[in-house]
């Protein structure tokens, strides 16, 4: 008999839906979870206990009187610290934004509580999702589940861990340079990264506003499609939104491939892979054979320019997201100020950390006069190369496949470069800069750890991604996440 | 041996768009009569996870400017980022067009005094967002950010202009051209148009620019042209004393009349455009234009051509009358009362525009309202009140809360029309005055009109200028003939 927190969203919901076990008991089992193991994981930053029992209770009730309600019913989700949400510290996990808390609600926390989602709270996060460790947030790191001597990835880090910890049934992050896929790969866990201009981003606290989507961890692909329907579509307040139909997600998980064309790219597959990784995608991609998918070999020419073309365009963005961090209307400002300079230097000296200012000084540097066209200019149009490699691809195939990271999650202590930190993206950041849709689906182990398999699709083809990840579900056998840390 | 200088003037005017909310979010714009920082959300605020979104309204208004300053609208633009940090930029960027605006290639066509005239052409118009208001108090700063990201547009003039006057001209048609659209108070004193000048000078017959000095804080029509007079005269001076002029930003210093330096070029800020990812590129259809220039007010040219076909006015007159379009709507609403166009003409130009020269207003603080000058008219039409009483009547009403028909009436202003009575003043003057009759018979035609011009002046007098003029010339002619 599986306990209230190994099981799925989905299940949960049918449970809760039909009387058998009441939103507000889930709630507090889950708290109690929390309680249990976050101080070996150190999932999140703040919870909600008072509001989310509140909110449950609601639930219940509106189940009782036999009122319509909505997707999530009843269901604890967790948010990264990068989502504003009224009345909750809301922090991107930095020091300038201190005891911030949040004067409205992002769209995708409006969309969770209209679909009767039940919020914990937030979760930790590289400072403003600069990183691929977590280890840069100001509240210290997290730790990966299936090894706590390891980092769970970054920059959702917290999320991933929460529900590989099953500390929440869904938590949703942000991806930007592959903040979803690689904490999903490296923690054993579902994460997908919705085709850019699929998902609102009104209320994430923008870093590269070109760049940035928001998507869910989930335990497995049927619950990632789930909370799609609820947090995909447009809305009023995203101008980058486009206007193509919602489909039911889950309608797309028929366990079919047969005929589906599956683009293996070249260039995905260098040397330093991990062994161990190659050796389970190399499986995985036979299991897809198996099924009756076609694999094709295909070629993405402009793969190797994808990380230079990234930090070029992602921190020259973020260097002007954050320009509005000053300490004169909210969130840290310093003591020590005798001048309009001092206010803003010392406020932001004081409230970013170092990845934060490394980044901040890289994008202003790009965007400056006598250097626009060399660096910022140049990049886009790199980037432009790099979506049509996608689009030529896309003539061929209906996705493409390939390792979400190099190798398994690496020790919290291994002392890794800036730029060696940077190339833990090399597989994930072209599908930002296509704008393209990706999802990481655990495929198998490699050095006792977790290794996800990548499925990058065409835009607005989130369908065909869900359909071939929970095929791979199936044929993969069980997933037992950890439980103890 | 002294040279001849030539100088370089271009302008670039900001105008606040009324078009009740700001541009990328629903906050109310009245900035200026509402408390402090009421009008203000997450997205003017710059809080983190806002997103501006356009307002679609600010894009029509645009449109109106394009078109009255007769510019190219580019079917599709773009907006980009200007990054600096200050207070009153909540965002710490501006988002404005810098590379690709929506209009380019416009022109206002000014003439002086002189008669000279000068083709000045508009760069371009861009749209754009406003700051918060900083008010300093001693040692402290506060900011008002209910004028945060107000919808603006830049417009940019080519550097055409040659003299203060020009800008001056200039200015003021701009003025004429966007108030007839009522897009835009365009008001300097309530902020609502502001103006830079960037001013050159360079050797007569000389091609190459000379180096160009921006000077802001310009708070009226005459202090840019105080400015810009003041400015080459200063280059001048410094190059002519072997010195050279510095690309630099200055203040103008109204109480002192000086410009003074504000920011060299080495100070200058580096604004890192981008193009504004959080916002897609701005499409302008034909249609979108067409069906904006349908709903336009006709233009000043417009309106004058039609004072001259359905008014008959002439061309000068027409001139006169259109000079505001609130006036030329004044003419129209008194015009539609009294159904007399030449003499609601004569009225405004010769007695309501005097009063408001006099008394320093502008038609729209004029006590007397249109339809109250159409029944004064009315009234010399009818024949109940004569000319010259109505010019009476007109100073009266001028403080006078009683409408025109009731002063009359309360003042027995009205003519006396009724023959009978006036035919029994003429016969007791004619009775008074047997020498000027025996004159009048004796005088040729050429001094007739001269005895006739005394008698009537007597029956006008007895009257007490209430005779019907017209009744008293017919009776004289009659019984003296």
């Amino acid at each position: 008999m599986k306990k209230i927190h190994e099981l799925t969203a989905f299940e949960i919901r049918e449970m809760i839906l039909s009387g058998e076990v009441k939103s507000v008991d889930v709630v507090k089992e889950i708290f109690d979870r929390i309680e249990a193991t976050d101080e070996k994981i150190g999932s999140f930053v703040s919870l909600n206990k008072e509001k989310a029992l509140a909110a449950a209770a609601e639930v219940d009730a509106k189940i009782a009187a036999g009122e319509k309600v909505g997707a999530l019913a009843g269901v604890p989700v967790a948010i990264k610290d990068n989502m504003v949400s009224y009345g909750d510290p809301s922090s991107s996990c930095s020091k300038i934004l201190e005891g911030y808390e949040g004067i409205y609600d992002a769209t995708v926390v409006k969309k969770l509580r209209e679909a009767d989602a039940v919020i914990i709270g937030k979760t930790n996060m590289d400072e403003f999702a600069m990183g691929s460790s977590t280890k840069t947030s100001c509240y210290g790191e997290t730790k990966n589940p299936w090894d706590t001597t390891r980092v769970p990835g970054g920059s959702s880090g917290g999320s991933a861990s929460a529900v590989a910890a099953s500390q929440a049934f869904i938590t949703l992050g942000s991806d930007t340079g592959g903040s979803i896929r690689q904490p999903a790969s490296y923690c054993g866990i579902v994460g997908l990264k919705p085709t850019y201009g699929r998902v609102s981003r009104y209320g994430i606290m923008a870093f590269a506003s070109s760049l940035d989507q928001i998507g869910p961890f989930t335990k497995n692909v049927k619950d990632a499609a789930l909370t799609m329907n609820v947090i995909a579509g447009m809305d009023d307040y995203d101008s980058t939104l486009e206007d193509v139909e919602v489909p039911d997600y889950t309608k797309a998980l028929t366990g079919d491939v047969k005929g589906m064309k599956i683009g293996v790219p070249k260039e995905y597959f260098i040397e330093g892979i991990n062994p161990g990784v190659k050796k389970v995608i190399d499986e995985t991609i036979e299991k897809y054979r198996e099924m009756g998918a076609e694999i094709v070999d295909i070629s993405l020419p402009h793969t190797k320019y994808a990380v230079s073309v990234y930090y070029i365009l992602a921190p020259a963005e973020a260097s002007s997201n954050l320009a509005r961090f000053d300490g004169v209307r909210y969130g840290h400002r310093s003591t020590d100020v005798n001048s309009i300079d001092d206010l803003y230097i010392n406020s932001r000296t004081e409230g970013f950390g170092d990845e934060v200012k490394r980044r901040i000084m890289i994008g202003t540097y790009v965007l400056s006069a006598g250097f626009y066209d060399a660096y910022y200019r140049k990049a886009q149009q790199v980037r432009r190369l790099i979506k049509e490699d996608f689009e030529k691809a896309f003539e061929q195939v209906d996705m493409v496949l390939a390792p979400t990271s190099p190798g398994v999650a690496f020790r919290l202590d291994d002392k890794k470069t800036p730029i060696e930190l940077y190339l833990e993206d090399i597989f994930t950041i072209s599908a930002n800069l296509a704008g393209l849709p990706g999802i990481s689906v655990p495929a198998g182990m490699a050095d006792d750890m977790p290794v996800g398999v990548q499925l990058i699709g065409k835009a607005f083809g989130e369908e065909d991604i869900l359909r071939a990840g929970d095929a791979l579900e199936r044929v993969r056998g069980e997933w037992k996440l950890p439980e103890t840390y | 041996m002294a040279r001849e200088w030539e100088s370089v003037i271009g302008l670039e005017v900001h105008l606040q768009l009324n078009t009740g909310t700001k541009v990328w979010c629903g906050c109310s714009a009245d900035y200026d009569h509402s408390p402090i920082n009421t009008h203000t959300c997450p997205i003017c605020l710059g809080h983190p996870g806002a997103l501006p979104k356009l307002n679609k309204k600010v894009v029509e208004y645009a449109v109106k400017a394009a078109l009255a300053l007769d510019c190219d609208i580019n079917k599709v633009s773009r907006f980009d980022r200007k990054n600096y940090f200050y207070p009153d930029l909540t965002k710490g960027y501006q988002i404005t067009q810098f590379d690709h605006p929506y209009a380019e290639k416009g022109h206002i066509d000014v003439t002086l005094k002189s008669g000279k005239e000068r083709k000045v052409g508009i760069t371009k118009i861009q749209i754009e967002e406003d700051t918060g208001k900083s008010m300093h108090a001693g040692e402290e700063s506060f900011i008002n950010y209910n004028r945060a990201s107000m919808p603006l547009i830049e417009i940019v003039s080519d550097p055409d202009m040659r003299s203060s006057e020009e800008a001056y001209e200039y200015l003021n048609l701009l003025k004429d051209a966007v108030k007839y659209t009522d897009i835009s108070d365009v008001s300097m004193e309530l902020g609502s148009l502001r103006c830079d000048a960037n001013i050159s000078v360079r050797p007569k017959g000389q091609e190459a620019f000379g180096t160009r000095v921006e000077v802001k804080n310009l708070n009226s029509f005459k202090a840019v042209a105080r400015a810009i007079d003041y400015e080459i005269g200063r280059q001048i001076e410094t190059i002519e004393e072997g010195g050279s002029i510095d690309q630099e930003t200055r203040l103008w210093d109204d109480e002192s009349q000086v410009t003074r330096i504000m920011r060299s070029k080495e100070e200058a800020m580096d604004y890192r455009f981008f193009p504004e990812p959080d916002l897609v590129r701005l499409v302008i259809t034909d249609e979108q234009i067409e069906s904006i220039r349908e709903t336009m007010p006709e233009s000043k040219v417009e309106k004058m051509g039609r004072f001259g076909r359905d008014y008959k006015l002439s061309s000068t007159d027409a001139s006169i009358l259109c000079e505001e379009i609130e006036l030329a709507d004044y003419y129209e609403a008194a015009v539609k009362v009294c159904n007399n166009p030449k003499n609601t003409a004569n009225w405004i130009m010769t007695e309501v525009l005097r009063v408001l020269k006099d008394e320093s207003k502008g038609i729209e603080e004029f006590s007397m309202s249109a339809q109250d000058l159409g029944e004064i008219i009315k009234l010399i039409d009818s024949g109940k009140i004569s000319g010259k009483i109505a010019k009476k009547l007109f100073e009266i009403k001028l403080t006078d809360e009683r409408t025109p028909s009731e002063i009359v009436d309360a003042e027995g202003m009205a003519q006396v029309a009724d023959t009978g009575a006036i035919e029994a003043i003429v016969d007791e003057v004619l009775a008074n005055n047997p020498k000027l009759i025996e004159d009048y018979r004796q005088a040729d035609e050429g001094r007739k009109p001269r005895v006739m011009k005394g008698l009537m002046g007597q029956v006008m007098k007895a009257s007490k200028g209430k005779a019907n003029p017209g009744i008293v010339t017919e009776l004289l002619t009659n019984k003296l003939s």
